[in-house]
């Protein structure tokens, strides 16, 4: 008898092999590497001119080494983001093209296995892609200028599932769609995102009621941008939260019920996919 | 009564307006190497695809080992050889197998002894090493025949397996289905190339437009026998006559030079519905006085019944 089952673990063992051969890791990892060295270059000439002017009060130093630790993070924050969409964009899309998922598909596992195993695979791989982004800012930012930005424990977690919202996105768009407009769907969503944020933001200075409305749907519809907020918001004191005179500082910041929201997004696209994928002719 | 392995019955399929399979039924014994013939865009595929559970049909219902199409359980006992065989193509040959082994449940440890048996048996221990990536067509084709037979499938579902390759790969091909027929392995192979099929098949299906529109035994060929006869003088009286006994399918004037400066001889070529036939034939013909020099019966060839079944539709251009 052959036993029957197994193939979820099976599927992102293999998806994590071929992720970590992929080129695309390898440029991935280079324009981390570049992004880390430019940053921590650019503190160190920072935190050297900070030291040396007596004039800099403590509040100062600290309020210019969290805008610049805020903005290394927003840049990581971009590259993960990018790495969500194009590390899993082609991964079923492009086996369902080629035929590879033939052979795939009529071994005697579910087909849900085969969407969960690829989601794991490469969630594992963006995660790690994320701790060593966000480690990296953080680690110079400490070592060099002698700062951590404060509640990281509950900001890191928000650009985490940021991440996986977008990872989430672009592998069932998989299910269904090329990977070219794949990769469309999730970098439009993601900037259509951005832009109602910021819609928001200013609707809410301003106190354009419509604006603000337009820009609380789209982040219900796509909560990328809503979670970066709430994680930068989180990330820095509450005197520069309050200040509100930097790009970090929103005016209006989704209420925790956005990071249940986030989850429940990310069980139910999946689960479209899985349903997408179970139906369509391979 | 034989074991039916598949039983298909009333199948369609419809892609958006294209309809790629019409109503197709047929039924596969377990044991018969069973061949799948049609022209190019026949429906073979999707219907391979359909019985594999790729592919839900639109319409109508099929059984594979005695359950639904696509159960899982049953997943585990086919093998599969798509037309257009790629793979996760940065694996080796090896870890391909291995990891077809860990989807069908078994660990690569478990099944080494197998894994190694069937790189052996497709020649492919010096190359098992090396990314699939960097095979020829003729290798690739062979990893994926023993990605195949890996799970030792009662049922082998072989999808154009010979198409692009070189006779070396064809024949091993061959020699593979032969093995599995003795083996008492089900195979059903999808094919165009009529030459593969009769060296192979036990049972034909040919398939039309994604209809099923004659299915035959190559074991008996129901009977039907082609006959060339050759006479001196072929008159329609003596056409009438054979007429009678079958349907003549080349009976023209199609001289040939007689044996020693003969008067040349005139042939017919009739097909009769069963070999007791041919001595009838032979007393209307010598009864009316006209010299018979020969008669032969020659079994009707798969490419003629082909195009008997076709029709012209089926000929290229």
């Amino acid at each position: 008898m052959t036993r029957v089952g197994g193939g979820f673990l099976t599927i992102a063992h293999l998806t994590l092999h071929e992720a970590l051969r992929r080129r695309i890791l390898l440029a991935a990892l280079i324009a981390g590497a570049a992004f880390l060295a430019l940053y921590g270059l650019g503190l160190f000439a920072l935190v050297k001119d900070l030291g040396g002017d007596p004039k800099t009060s403590l509040l100062e130093r600290r309020i210019a080494l969290n805008m610049v630790t805020l903005a290394g993070l927003y840049a990581a924050n971009l590259l993960v983001v990018l790495m969500s969409v194009l590390l899993p964009v082609d991964t079923l899309s492009g086996e369902i093209g080629s035929g590879v998922m033939q052979t795939l598909a009529v071994r005697p596992i579910r087909r849900r296995d085969i969407v969960l195993g690829k989601w794991l695979g490469h969630w594992t791989v963006m995660a790690a892609y994320f701790a060593l982004l966000f480690g990296g800012v953080l680690g110079l930012s400490a070592i060099v200028g002698r700062f951590t930005p404060p509640r990281i424990e509950t900001g890191l977690p928000l650009v985490l599932l940021e991440g996986t919202v977008i990872l989430t996105i672009s592998i069932a768009g998989g299910t269904r769609l090329a990977t070219v407009t794949n990769g469309m769907l999730a970098f439009g969503l993601f900037g259509l995102a951005f832009i109602a944020n910021w819609m928001e933001q200013i609707g809410t200075a301003l106190g354009n009621q419509a604006a603000q409305q337009i820009g609380t749907i789209v982040s219900l519809l796509m909560p990328s941008e809503s979670l970066w907020q709430m994680a930068a918001s989180q990330m820095q004191p509450a005197i520069l939260r309050e200040l509100g005179d930097s790009p970090f500082s929103p005016f209006s910041v989704a209420s925790p019920a956005m990071i249940w929201w986030a989850a429940g997004y990310i069980v139910v696209v999946l689960a479209i996919g899985v349903r997408t994928f179970e139906r369509r002719a391979l | 009564m034989p074991e039916f392995v598949i039983e298909a019955h009333g199948l369609r399929k419809q892609f958006g307006a294209k309809t790629a399979v019409e109503d197709l039924s047929l039924t596969v014994r377990r044991g018969e190497v069973f061949g799948f013939l049609g022209p190019n865009g026949a429906g073979k595929s999707t219907t391979i695809k359909m019985l594999l559970g790729l592919v839900a049909p639109t319409w109508g219902s099929a059984s594979v080992l005695g359950a639904p199409i696509g159960d899982r359980a049953v997943r585990a006992r086919l093998g599969f050889l798509p037309e257009h065989f790629r793979f996760q193509d940065w694996l080796t040959g090896r870890e391909l197998l291995q990891f077809h082994a860990r989807l069908l449940g078994r660990s690569s440890r478990e099944w080494a002894s197998r894994i190694e048996a069937l790189l052996a048996r497709v020649d492919l221990i010096d190359a098992a090493n090396r990314p699939v990536r960097t095979y020829s067509k003729g290798m690739m084709q062979r990893v994926g025949l023993a990605q195949a037979l890996l799970g030792d499938p009662e049922i082998v579902f072989l999808d154009e397996p010979t198409s692009g390759l070189d006779p070396l790969g064809r024949l091993l091909v061959r020699d593979v289905m032969h093995e599995l027929r003795d083996r008492g392995t089900t195979v059903f192979l999808n094919s165009h190339l009529l030459g593969e099929v009769e060296a192979t098949c036990t049972r034909v299906a040919f398939v039309k437009a994604g209809r099923t529109v004659h299915e035959m035994s190559l074991a008996d060929e129901d009977g039907k026998v082609e006959v060339v006869i050759r006479v001196g003088v072929l008159t329609d009286d003596v056409r009438a006559a054979v007429a009678q006994w079958g349907r003549i399918v080349d009976g023209a004037a199609a001289a040939t030079v007689g044996p020693d400066g003969a008067p040349p001889l005139e042939r017919l070529r009739v097909v009769v519905d069963d070999e007791g036939r041919v001595p009838e034939i032979a007393r209307a013909i010598v009864g009316r006085g006209i010299p018979l020099y020969e008669m032969k019966v020659a079994r009707k060839s798969l490419e003629e019944w082909f195009l008997d079944v076709m029709g012209d539709e089926g000929r290229p251009g």
